[in-house]
């Protein structure tokens, strides 16, 4: 009785045992060895291509089912709930003055009725405004079998739990498995290999076994991820000495461009895992760390900014002007700092497919371990990324003017709306400056301009 | 928004407000959408600094009065319901055809109930008069530091003068309605919804 129970431990030894080596050699066959090499084995689209359709029957069948109980759907919209006029202080105050009395409407002067204007520009903000909604996860129009973007839950037929209980097993218990050991591979080999790329002396060799490395590092990253990436217009893709800029939504955006070309990362040290992967990266290539202190000192950033790109032999610094994570529906104010350098920028813009998993990175509510797991328990993450040309300052344009030309012409590129407000609002309160603006806009109604009255 | 579905509105409170109001179900399900986003608190109600976290709102003049017409007399918290009632002044008017209830009693977004709104955001203590101090304060508001107190104060003697018929020097609704009679007060004051 003994024996044959000792036997029995043996043999579930043995089987861990295989099944563990077959895990492990799928592993390296499909998906690291690829990642090595740079190539794709087109397993990614495949999955793609099958979750789509998935979801688009998930999403006929609640609408089904919200038919069947006569429901009215919750139906999320993108492009805001009511009719906004995009009319000046000045033209709609003198539009609603034009229905009191027949006066001469340019002389200055006061009307009661010029609190509606203010009254109804309030009520409208507080119904739907543009900016806090950037703060939090886009809305999706389709359901993608995750609970965390579903309203419409109680339309659920059985066939549909059961397949998004099926979707949760495969999420949690081989998807997540599978991407913690990559990403724990993934990590574990820059560390390592930077550090013995670091041990080279300094020459060209050192900077092609780095770059090297750090393209295998990443590759393996994107594919813990499951990030299925197109890249576009991989002609402009920056070059040493430039400056490359990007809209933010998360830190994964990193990952996704360092994947397909080797930058300079500029940030603040920290301490614990990140700060070991930070000492081992600068040992191989040189990346700007700004200690905690120095990040608020402007003109350290900026000598130590145009030190890097004027030396050609150090790679592209990789910065994201906006400060902080936006939802990828918009793009908001890009910080003037980068742009005062005066050396070329090559804008990028990185859209996300929402449908597979939401990227955004909302720092307020989830800590970057959580976030991971939430990335990594999605189905995918896919995302476009556009390489747009080349830039410089144009003669008589001021930095703010560049940046918000740098700007616009990502959110183009990206189909994201282009924003004026700073990303900072999503901690900070609005600067008291901007109520100043419209105080005088209105003033200027009441009494006219102060060259007017000089002439008079 | 993340996954809010647990706190989804029950079928008749939707109803209740509807009649209350007179927004439509999908109306009144994405204006609670935009309210759970705003109660930043996640208690079911609203505070004085959730209005004032919204940047476009923050950065108008009267922000803090409109701020004020949420809150019922004494209180800081407003709930769903409050804010629907505060926020149904500015559904466009209905066409008179349409509701001939003799019992519904004059509806929330009436020319009349849209003018009164607007009256409250003058009248700061709320004694059914605009006296010149209150429109001074409110125009204060308005304009910054941009014009002089004297200026300022003939401003408001003139428009007091043009509006005060019964010579007590200050604005009553009466007043107040006469002098916007001509304004076109149903569609400055309405908001339309998109869908």
């Amino acid at each position: 009785m003994f024996f044959f129970l000792f036997s029995f431990d043996s043999l579930i030894c043995i089987l861990l045992g295989i099944s563990f080596t077959v895990w492990f050699t799928l592993l390296l066959v499909f998906i690291i060895v690829p990642a090595i090499f740079g190539v794709s084995l087109g397993i990614r689209k495949l999955y793609m291509k099958t979750l789509l359709k998935i979801f688009k029957w998930a999403t006929l069948r609640i609408e089904r089912g919200a038919k069947e109980k006569n429901h009215l759907l919750y139906k999320p919209y993108t492009n805001g709930i009511i009719a906004k006029e995009p009319m000046s202080l000045e033209e709609e105050i003198r539009e609603i003055r034009r229905s009191v009395s027949s006066k001469d409407l340019s002389s200055p002067e006061f009307e009661m009725s010029d609190i509606f204007y203010f009254c109804r520009k309030g009520v409208e903000s507080i119904m739907d405004d543009e900016v806090t909604k950037r703060f939090s996860p886009e809305e999706l129009e389709s359901w993608n079998l995750l609970t965390r973007s579903n309203y419409n839950f109680q339309h659920i037929s059985l066939r549909l739990t059961v397949l998004w209980g099926l979707g949760l097993l495969i999420r949690y218990c081989f998807l997540l498995p599978l991407r913690v050991t990559l990403a724990f591979t993934g990590v574990g080999l820059l560390v390592v290999g930077t550090t013995m790329v670091g041990i080279l002396p300094n020459g060209r060799f050192k900077n092609f076994l780095s770059e090297k490395v750090h393209l295998m590092c990443y590759r393996i990253c994107v594919r813990a991820l499951t990030a299925i990436i197109t890249y576009h217009d991989s002609e402009n893709k920056p070059k040493n000495g430039g400056i490359c800029v990007a809209n933010h939504t998360s830190p994964i955006d990193v990952i996704i461009l360092a994947s397909d070309g080797c930058y300079a990362m500029v940030g603040q040290v920290h301490g614990g895992l990140m700060g070991i992967i930070q000492r081992s990266m600068v040992k191989a290539c040189p990346h700007i760390w700004f200690e905690r202190s120095e990040v608020k000192d402007r003109n350290l950033v900026a000598k130590r900014l145009s030190d890097h790109v004027e030396d050609k032999t150090k790679l592209p610094i990789l910065i994201f002007p906006e400060g902080t994570c936006i939802n990828n529906t918009s793009v908001m104010m890009f910080k003037k700092g980068s742009f005062e350098i005066g050396t070329t920028m090559y804008p990028v813009a990185i859209k996300y497919d929402p449908r597979f998993g939401d990227a955004f990175w909302n720092s307020s509510k989830f800590g970057m371990v959580s976030y991971l797991l939430r990335m990594m328990s999605s189905w995918a993450i896919v995302c476009s990324v556009w390489y747009l040309p080349p830039v410089t300052r144009e003669e008589g344009e001021d930095a703010v003017q560049f940046a918000n030309r740098v700007k616009s012409a990502i959110a183009r590129q990206g189909g994201l709306v282009d924003l004026l407000w700073d990303g900072g609002l999503k901690r900070e309160k609005v600067k008291g400056t901007f109520k100043e603006e419209q105080q005088k806009l209105y003033s200027k109604m009441l009494v006219g301009n102060p060259e007017d009255r000089s002439r008079s | 928004m993340g996954s809010r579905a647990s706190t989804l509105l029950r079928d008749e409170e939707i109803e209740e407000i509807k009649k209350e109001t007179g927004f439509s179900h999908s109306q009144i399900t994405r204006l609670y959408s935009r309210f759970t986003s705003l109660d930043k608190g996640e208690n079911g109600t609203l505070c004085r600094e959730d209005f004032q976290r919204i940047p476009e709102l923050a950065i108008n003049p009267l922000g803090d009065r409109i701020i004020n017409t949420f809150f019922p007399e004494g209180e800081d918290q407003v709930n769903f319901r409050g804010f629907m009632r505060t926020l149904a002044h500015f559904r466009p008017i209905d066409d008179p055809e349409k509701n001939k209830d003799p019992n519904v009693s004059e509806p929330l977004n009436s020319r009349n109930n849209k003018l009164l709104f607007a009256f409250r955001l003058y009248d700061l203590d709320k004694d059914d008069k605009i006296s010149r101090d209150e429109l001074l304060q409110v125009l204060r508001m308005m304009v910054g530091v941009n014009i002089s107190d004297d200026q300022l104060g003939s401003i408001a003697d003139r428009t007091i003068q043009e509006a005060d018929q019964d010579g007590d020097s200050s604005i009553s609704f009466t007043e107040f309605i006469k002098v916007l009679e001509k304004v076109d007060v149903e569609q400055k004051m309405s908001i339309r919804f998109l869908h």
